[in-house]
């Protein structure tokens, strides 16, 4: 427990250390405010909700969380560090976990720091704020998932733009593997079990059920198996790629 | 207090650590030597746990590095090949995650701090970006984070590599200085260092053991010149046999 407590404190440091925690915030809340008021109709809709606002979290998701944990673990393979940190009584576990949960917890600055929308449409009306707060831990479980699937994917490279593009595409597969765009891919030849075992991986799907409000125990389950496997992965990869 | 066993590293079909086997114990300063190359820092690297070996083991004060890795990693203080350092952390918040890692606190952490940054000279960058720093202090943090917890085994992959005379005059010192109560493997090509700080030689090249010896026994062999002994045992076709035999 104080190993990850250890290496979570580094991790979330290092945020803090250089611009890029800054930078990041301030580009997440502009981007998720103009999509929210522009392109979600904030106002026209004449709702006293936030569906125009939580709609567009996985696409932000999509190209945001992998400049999180691209240089998660590629950056320590570059510069030679993982040597450092593996050659600490650390386990592989402890330091997975211990990275994950600091980019988890960056990501749930961020989007703690939308709240003034909260207030704002709570000022304008009367929303039905427990859906609200569930739709703010579907989202957070929905960074998890992709921040896992990110951290998993860094480990197998020293390059970050691979590791950015690579988990941009493995991302977008999950968020949209309940759509034809990805089933096609396997309806073709695939057996329909397997199609509909893809179909139900998809992030969207769980995700709208949780921002209508409706929580289904078994939303938080997949997700948590999601990062649950993407970071056992992640120390399968740590240990199999571990001298480049 | 480190015995290695039969260790071997292959990659594919390329053999870079073959079959080595020796002791070392407290008190000892072993000089690991070799061309590049010559699997000085695969072996280290196995030794400390970095890398999984293909064969053979190591122990380090009783803890098998395969299956009691952590307890070996405990005992241990390593200084990676180049000094691997997070670039935007200060010295001071690096010191501060290593402190967390090997468990200190309290007082004694305070104190084990201090006294580290006074030996290495750090007080005055503590708080400065490490990327911002030059070579010659990123190689010191490297090396307090390595003696921290005052380990019983210090590992230094080429410690001095790319430091300025009197830099590294400083760092043999330190090395001398704790060499008493612990056993320390330094990797090195620079066979001055062996002269000045190292109490027993080990060469090898193309990953195969070829000389155990003190450094003394190994310059009388050639006048005094430790530079010719080197050339004459790992240039390529050298005969092994017939090193082993003079």
């Amino acid at each position: 427990m104080n190993m990850i407590k250890a290496v979570f404190r580094r991790e979330l440091q290092s945020y803090f250390a250089t611009p890029v925690a800054y930078v990041f915030i301030v580009i997440f809340l502009m981007l998720i405010g103009a999509f929210t008021f522009y392109l979600g109709g904030f106002y026209e809709r004449g709702q006293a909700d936030l569906r125009a606002f939580f709609n567009y979290h996985p696409w932000l998701y999509l190209f945001l969380v992998p400049a999180i944990t691209m240089r998660l673990w590629a950056e320590e393979r570059k510069s030679g560090t993982i040597e450092l940190l593996m050659t600490l009584p650390v386990t592989p576990w402890q330091a997975v976990l211990g990275k994950f949960l600091a980019s988890w917890a960056f990501a749930g600055v961020a989007l703690s720091l939308t709240f003034p929308i909260w207030i704002t449409v709570n000022y304008l009306g009367d929303p039905d704020n427990g859906a609200i707060v569930a739709a703010y831990i579907g989202s957070f479980l929905m960074a998890g998932g992709f921040l896992a699937i990110g951290s998993c994917l860094s480990a197998f490279t020293r390059n970050q733009v691979i590791a950015f593009v690579i988990t941009a595409v493995v991302c977008f597969g999950f968020l949209l593997s309940g759509f034809p765009l990805v089933l096609d891919l396997f309806s073709g030849w695939a057996p329909q079990i397997i199609v509909d075992g893809i179909a139900s991986l998809s992030f969207l799907i769980h995700f709208e059920d949780i921002s209508r409000g409706v929580i289904d125990f078994r939303d938080f389950i997949y997700f948590a198996l999601v990062i649950g496997a993407f970071l056992y992965a992640n120390t399968i990869a740590l240990s199999w790629k571990q001298a480049d | 207090m480190i015995e290695i066993e039969g260790l071997t590293k292959r990659y594919g079909r390329h053999t870079v650590v073959d079959d080595l086997t020796f002791h070392c114990s407290s008190g000892e300063v072993l000089g690991f030597l070799g061309p590049n190359g010559a699997g000085k820092s695969t072996t280290m690297k196995m030794v400390t746990g970095f890398v999984a070996p293909s064969a053979g083991t190591a122990s380090v004060c009783g803890h098998d590095i395969r299956s009691d890795t952590l307890a070996a990693q405990r005992r241990i203080g390593y200084l990676p090949e180049g000094a691997p350092l997070y670039p935007e952390m200060t010295p001071g918040s690096f010191l501060d995650f290593i402190a967390d890692i090997r468990q200190l606190s309290g007082n004694a952490r305070r104190q084990r701090l201090e006294e580290v940054t006074e030996l290495l000279h750090l007080g005055p960058v503590l708080n400065q970006a490490t990327e911002t720093l030059s070579k010659g202090f990123k190689r010191r943090v490297g090396l307090a984070q390595a003696i921290l917890h005052d380990p019983d085994v210090l590992i230094l992959d080429e410690p001095t590599d790319g430091l300025d005379p009197n830099q590294k005059h400083e760092v043999r010192e330190l090395i001398r200085s704790m060499s008493e109560q612990k056993l320390i493997i330094i990797s090195t090509h620079i066979l001055e260092e062996v002269d000045a700080v190292c109490t027993r030689a080990i060469i090898i090249a193309e990953g195969r053991l070829l000389v155990d010896d003190t450094p003394k026994a190994l310059a009388v062999q050639a006048d005094g010149n430790l530079d010719e002994v080197f050339r004459r045992i790992t240039q390529p076709g050298a005969n092994s046999e017939e090193v082993n035999n003079t």
